[in-house]
C-alpha cells in the first residue's frame, strides 16, 4: 500500500513549522490551498493561526463545503490550536458568524487562558506517550469545555480540562507540538495514519 | 476566569522567547490592519485581518498633522480590545519604556517599538528582554534587525516609508535584509566576523543565521502597501506577513480592500488569483513621491 499522501491547510498561520516537523519524520507534506490540493491528499494538518481568518479563507476559496465533506467522509486530521477550534462541534466565544467543521465531539473556548501575556510553556503528560512529558507551548490557547461520547481525553491541565483529545482518526491540541523540537505528538497522528 | 486551572501547572513560564516567538509564528501569512476605532476593527476583522494595530492616526495622518506622535490612549485601546477576538497591538514611541509598561498593563498582545511616533530617546531602544509582553520592530537593513533583536524584539518588520501608499522603500529594505541572509550563507567562518562588524551586531546572532539561513525571528513587511499587488510583491520577496496602515483606511471602500489584501496575501503565488481579487476595488489611497518627503519615518532608529 502506498504511504498516507499528508496535507497542512496552509491558509495562514504555522503551517511551515508542520511541513519541517513531518518532514524530520521522513514525511513529504503537501501545502493545501485549493480544491484541487485537498483531492490529493489522504489526510490534513490544520495548522496555529488565527482561527477567524482561516474561517474566512475557507470560505473564499471554496474550501469549507469539501473539507465539510472529506472529514465527515472519516479523512483523518490533526488540529492544533487554531485548528482544534476549527475541527470542534462548537466554539464558544467566538464570532456569531465562526463556522467549525464538527469533526470531533467537543466544545472549545477560545482564548481561554488569557491574552498574549498570559500564554505559557509547561510540561504535560500525553496519553500514549508514556515515556516522558511532553513540553506544550500554548499561545492565546483555547480550550476544551465539554467532550462528547467517543472522545478519548489525552491531556489535561489543572482542574480536569481537557488540551488534547482523539476521536477515530481526529487527533485534537490546544498547544502547539510545532514550536517545540518533540516530535511525538505528530508521531501519534502518523500512527492513526497507518492504522 | 480561567485562573483555577492555569495555575499548578508544572514548571509553568510566562513569557518566553519560545511563547513570544510563537505569536509571531501564529501571525505568518496573515495581514495586520492599523485601526483607530471599534469600527474600523470589526471592519478589519470581519476582512480576515489576523491581528490588528490599535493607534490613535493612521501614519498618513500623522505626517500630515505633524506635532508629536504618542502612545494612544488607553481609552482607545481598551474600546478596539472589547470589539474584536484577535491580538490586539499598539504602539510605543521608540526609548519609551514606559509608555511599553503601560500598554503591557493594558494587556495588549504585542507592542511595537515604532518609528511611527516621535522618538523618546535619540540613543537607546526598549529594553525588551525586561518584559512579558512581545516587542516587534522596525528595520531597513539587516544590521538594524539583529540590533533589535539583540535587544529582545520577537519579530522585526521591514519599515518601508509608513503613511506613503508607497511601496519602494518596503522593497528596498526587504531585498536588502534577504539578500544580506543570503549572502551570509555563502560566508565562510573567518568572513563571518567580518559582517558582524560591517553590521555592527552580534557575532552569536550573524553565525546563527549561517547556519539557518533564517532571521532568528520572523520577518514581516511594513510601509507602503496599498494594494493587493504590493502585499504579494513583498511576500514573493520573502515576507512573512503583512503590515497594511493607511493602505486600507485611506481607500475607498476599505471593507474590500482589505479582505483583497488578505486574499492576496495567502495566495501570494497565484497570479489567476491575485487578477481576480485586485479587480473592481475602488481608488487606493493617493500616496507620495518619497523625494517630496519633509520627514523619513525610516530614519528613526539606529
Amino acid at each position: 500500500m502506498p504511504a498516507a499522501r499528508v496535507g497542512v491547510l496552509a491558509l495562514q498561520g504555522a503551517f511551515a513549522l508542520h511541513v519541517r516537523a513531518l518532514a524530520r519524520l521522513g514525511v513529504d507534506a503537501v501545502e493545501v490551498r485549493t480544491p484541487a490540493e485537498l483531492a490529493g491528499v489522504d489526510a490534513l494538518v490544520l495548522p496555529g493561526g488565527e482561527s477567524t481568518t482561516m474561517s474566512k479563507l475557507l470560505e473564499s476559496q471554496q474550501l469549507f463545503e469539501p473539507l465539510a465533506e472529506r472529514l465527515a467522509g472519516g479523512m483523518p486530521a490533526l488540529g492544533t490550536c487554531a485548528g482544534m477550534i476549527l475541527l470542534s462541534r462548537e466554539v464558544l466565544d467566538g464570532r456569531a458568524d465562526q463556522r467549525s467543521f464538527g469533526a470531533i465531539d467537543i466544545a472549545v473556548r477560545r482564548n481561554a487562558f488569557g491574552r498574549q501575556v498570559d500564554s505559557f510553556e509547561a510540561d504535560l503528560q500525553v496519553v500514549g506517550l508514556p515515556e516522558a512529558p511532553v513540553h506544550a507551548v500554548f499561545i492565546r490557547a483555547p480550550i476544551v469545555e465539554e467532550v462528547g461520547e467517543g472522545v478519548e481525553i489525552l491531556a489535561q491541565v489543572e482542574g480536569g480540562r481537557p488540551v488534547a483529545c482523539r476521536q477515530g482518526p481526529v487527533v485534537v491540541t490546544s498547544f502547539h507540538p510545532e514550536l517545540s523540537p518533540d516530535l511525538r505528538v505528530h508521531e501519534l497522528f502518523l500512527r492513526e495514519l497507518a492504522a | 476566569m480561567a485562573d483555577q486551572f492555569n495555575e499548578g501547572l508544572v514548571a509553568r513560564e510566562t513569557g518566553t522567547q519560545l511563547v513570544k516567538r510563537g505569536l509571531a509564528e501564529m501571525l505568518k501569512g496573515g495581514v495586520i490592519m492599523d485601526v483607530v476605532d471599534p469600527e474600523q476593527a470589526r471592519i478589519a476583522e470581519d476582512a480576515g485581518a489576523v491581528a490588528v494595530m490599535a493607534l490613535e492616526r493612521v501614519p498618513s495622518d500623522i505626517r500630515r498633522d505633524g506635532g508629536v506622535a504618542r502612545m494612544s490612549d488607553p481609552e482607545m485601546i481598551e474600546g478596539i480590545k472589547a470589539v474584536t477576538t484577535v491580538p490586539v497591538m499598539a504602539k510605543a514611541r521608540i526609548g519609551h519604556f514606559v509608555e511599553a509598561q503601560i500598554l503591557q498593563a493594558l494587556g495588549v498582545d504585542y507592542v511595537d517599538e515604532s518609528e511611527v511616533l516621535t522618538p523618546a530617546d535619540e540613543a537607546h531602544h526598549i529594553d525588551k528582554w525586561a518584559f512579558t509582553v512581545p516587542f516587534v520592530c522596525g528595520a531597513t537593513n539587516l544590521g538594524e534587525a539583529l540590533r533589535r533583536i539583540s535587544e529582545g524584539a520577537c519579530m522585526i518588520r521591514s519599515k518601508g516609508e509608513a503613511g506613503t501608499g508607497n511601496i519602494v522603500e518596503a522593497v528596498r529594505h526587504i531585498r536588502s535584509i534577504r539578500g544580506d541572509i543570503r549572502r551570509i550563507t555563502q560566508a565562510d567562518s573567518a568572513e563571518l566576523f567580518d559582517w558582524a562588524k560591517k553590521l555592527q551586531a552580534p557575532l552569536p546572532l550573524v553565525q546563527e543565521i549561517a547556519e539557518t539561513g533564517e532571521l532568528p525571528v520572523p520577518l514581516f513587511c511594513a510601509g507602503g502597501i496599498a494594494t493587493p499587488a504590493d502585499a504579494a510583491l513583498v511576500m514573493q520577496l520573502g515576507a512573512e506577513a503583512v503590515f497594511v496602515g493607511s493602505g486600507i483606511f485611506k481607500s475607498d471602500d476599505p471593507a474590500t480592500r482589505a479582505k483583497a489584501i488578505v486574499e492576496a496575501t495567502t495566495n501570494f503565488r497565484d497570479a489567476d488569483i491575485l487578477a481576480k481579487v485586485s479587480r473592481g476595488l475602488g481608488p487606493a489611497m493617493p500616496g507620495l513621491e518619497i523625494g517630496t518627503l519633509d520627514t523619513k519615518l525610516a530614519d528613526r532608529g539606529w
